[in-house]
């Protein structure tokens, strides 16, 4: 009887547990959720402000902006949509200001030829860090780490230097050359080359595939995410760059959008958001387009070896 | 790091030594090749010209005067180097920690507590594609004096400041970071919580292990090198924050928010080499050492580890 009465209290006891923890499983997911969903907005809300904004006409941007973009008196008023939108700061900025269409171009020529640059120079170097053991190669991954925790502002002084003697100061290459030997790249790709089983590659060598063969038909395609990985994320970081070309480049004529835009900030408030829009766009596209790459590409860099 | 994997896999049973010694590398002299474009670019752009950095930090400035460590004290005696100096190290230790937990909470909710996938999860990565220059708009918009923030705050009846000229632009340049970075982080914790097996998991709940025991005794230790990649890369992408401080406020910046970017920066305009090139030397130094400390503590916890087991 006892022991009958035993059983059915801790019957009781373990349903009121269960009972208890389902109570703050519940409680949890509630918090998750709250978190989620107010840190997403925070992450998304700039990104709806300045699209939203674009449509604003010249004057209600001064009108309501006037304080913070253009001097003058009161407080900026808060919009979230306007109240006349328009697609005049579009018209203008794309018709009406060759300045723009030259920064734009600047932008897109240096990425570009930064990206593909590392496509020949990094993704070789990372299948040679990951795949091959060489005399050295412990030392000369050390200075490569180093070289890509150093600050742009550290190296900036070598790399001066060199595009000086070279007489390359103030011409597209003084940004695109640096750009194209960082580091950063090979680091992130190495890890992904690293985790291609090495039996793939045996059978490979078995049925007599050279060196290069087995980079080429082996190394690339399954290493594809990384390589889409790093070229995202270069075109996320040249088509931003403000250190390299404010050091590198005098001219107007050769300066990136991401220079031109806080110029035309303080010239012409209408049309800086329209310009930031467009600025943005290329990039947005890019990283929706890639965005599974990039994040396997990401997640590869930050698991064990 | 590539040991650990080794200690690793040798608890499976049946792994074959052969393709192990692939998964290193191979002994193969002909790899070297493929590193070649990389080396004489990093060589020809950045460690011979470095040499010459060194050189120049001994010297004068015009002419071949050499001046021993003159540079150097000059360097350490100025005093907008060692605020530099302590506003970038104040920055890496308020953000490192703070970034490094929010985004570890955030991959625990994401991919642990509500499993969430795609877009949802994707969003939080959208910061990194708003380029600088078009962020900063919405920041000034936020922040200015005559901004957002301070209008709310009269609204609510709070007291208006300038956010961006007073010691609260270190926070301002604080939550920058952490808005543009959190996505980043959290791909990278995520990853790595991916990565351990769900069956210790289990057998420790068997075990009657709770919440709290699990994350202390599974959780954290297999996270510590996805921890430190994390790290790592947040503490490289910390210095991009430049680009931010730079174009809200330009190359004199509030005095909390002056970094060791904004003085180079500002050397470099007033043609000051000798100092740029006495700072570098040090900068890379400690910076060297700091790596190389942490290469020889991982490999002497390799080697106990070897030991042990």
């Amino acid at each position: 009887m006892i022991s009958a009465q035993n059983i059915c209290g801790e019957g009781m006891r373990e349903e009121a547990e269960r009972e208890s923890r389902r109570k703050s499983d519940g409680r949890i997911k509630i918090a998750a959720w709250v978190f989620l969903i107010l840190s997403l907005f925070l992450m998304v809300f700039p990104l709806f402000v300045l699209v939203t904004d674009s449509f604003l006409g010249s004057r209600e941007i001064l009108e309501r902006f006037g304080p913070v973009l253009a001097g003058t008196e009161g407080r900026a008023e808060f919009v979230l949509f306007p109240q006349y939108p328009t697609l005049r700061a579009y018209v203008r900025l794309l018709l009406d200001s060759p300045d723009f269409f030259t920064a734009f171009w600047n932008s897109a020529f240096q990425t570009g030829m930064v990206l593909a640059g590392q496509l020949v120079v990094a993704v070789p170097g990372a299948w040679a860090f990951a795949r091959y053991r060489f005399p050295g190669k412990r030392a000369l991954w050390f200075f490569y780490m180093l070289l890509m925790i150093l600050p742009f502002q550290v190296t900036m002084v070598s790399g001066y230097l060199v595009l000086n003697t070279m007489g390359l100061m103030d011409t597209h290459w003084a940004v695109i050359l640096p750009g194209i030997f960082s580091t950063l790249p090979v680091f992130i790709l190495k890890k992904t080359f690293a985790a291609i089983p090495g039996e793939i590659l045996e059978a490979a060598e078995m049925d007599g595939a050279g060196e290069m063969r087995m980079f080429l038909s082996i190394g690339i395609p399954l290493g594809r995410s990384g390589i889409f990985s790093i070229l995202i994320l270069g075109f996320l970081e040249y088509w931003n760059a403000i250190e390299q070309p404010m050091t590198f480049l005098k001219s107007e004529a050769l300066k990136p959008l991401s220079l031109y835009l806080p110029d035309i900030t303080a010239s012409d408030a209408a049309v800086s958001f329209a310009a930031s829009i467009i600025m943005l766009f290329p990039a947005l596209f890019l990283f929706f387009s890639g965005q599974e790459y990039l994040e396997q590409g990401i997640a590869a860099s930050g698991i064990k070896e | 790091m590539k040991r650990r994997r080794t200690l690793h896999r040798k608890w499976i049973p049946g792994w074959r030594s052969r393709s192990e010694s692939l998964c290193q590398g191979r002994r193969e002299w002909k790899g070297v090749l493929f590193l070649i474009p990389s080396i004489l670019g990093t060589g020809g752009f950045i460690f011979l010209p470095f040499l010459d950095v060194i050189r120049r930090s001994f010297f004068r400035a015009s002419g071949n005067g050499f001046v021993g460590l003159e540079n150097y004290v000059s360097v350490l005696r100025n005093e907008a180097f060692l605020r530099a100096v302590k506003n970038t190290a104040k920055f890496m230790a308020v953000c490192l920690p703070l970034l490094l937990l929010l985004s570890l909470l955030a991959a625990v909710v994401v991919g642990q507590v509500l499993k969430i996938s795609g877009i949802l999860k994707t969003g939080f990565l959208i910061p990194m594609a708003v380029p600088a220059a078009s962020a900063v708009v919405f920041f000034r918009l936020v922040f200015d004096r005559n901004g957002w923030l301070n209008g709310m705050l009269e609204a609510f009846g709070g007291e208006a400041q300038d956010w961006l000229a007073s010691d609260s632009a270190f926070a301002v340049l604080t939550a920058c970071y952490i808005w543009k970075n959190l996505g980043y982080d959290m791909i990278l914790w995520l990853a790595g919580l991916s990565a351990i097996p769900k069956e210790q998991y289990e057998a420790a709940r068997v075990q009657g292990a709770g919440e709290m025991q699990c994350f202390r005794y599974i959780t954290l230790p297999q996270l510590a090198e996805t921890g430190f990649v994390t790290a790592l890369l947040s503490f490289i992408n910390a210095f991009r924050v430049f680009r931010e401080a730079y174009l809200i406020a330009g190359d004199y910046p509030h005095e909390s928010i002056y970094m060791l970017q904004h003085l180079f920066n500002n050397w470099f305009t007033n043609l000051d080499i000798q100092k740029m090139t006495a700072a570098a030397v040090m900068l890379v130094l400690i910076t060297g050492g700091v790596l190389l400390g942490n290469d020889i503590c991982t490999e002497y916890m390799r080697r106990r580890d070897e030991r042990r087991g």
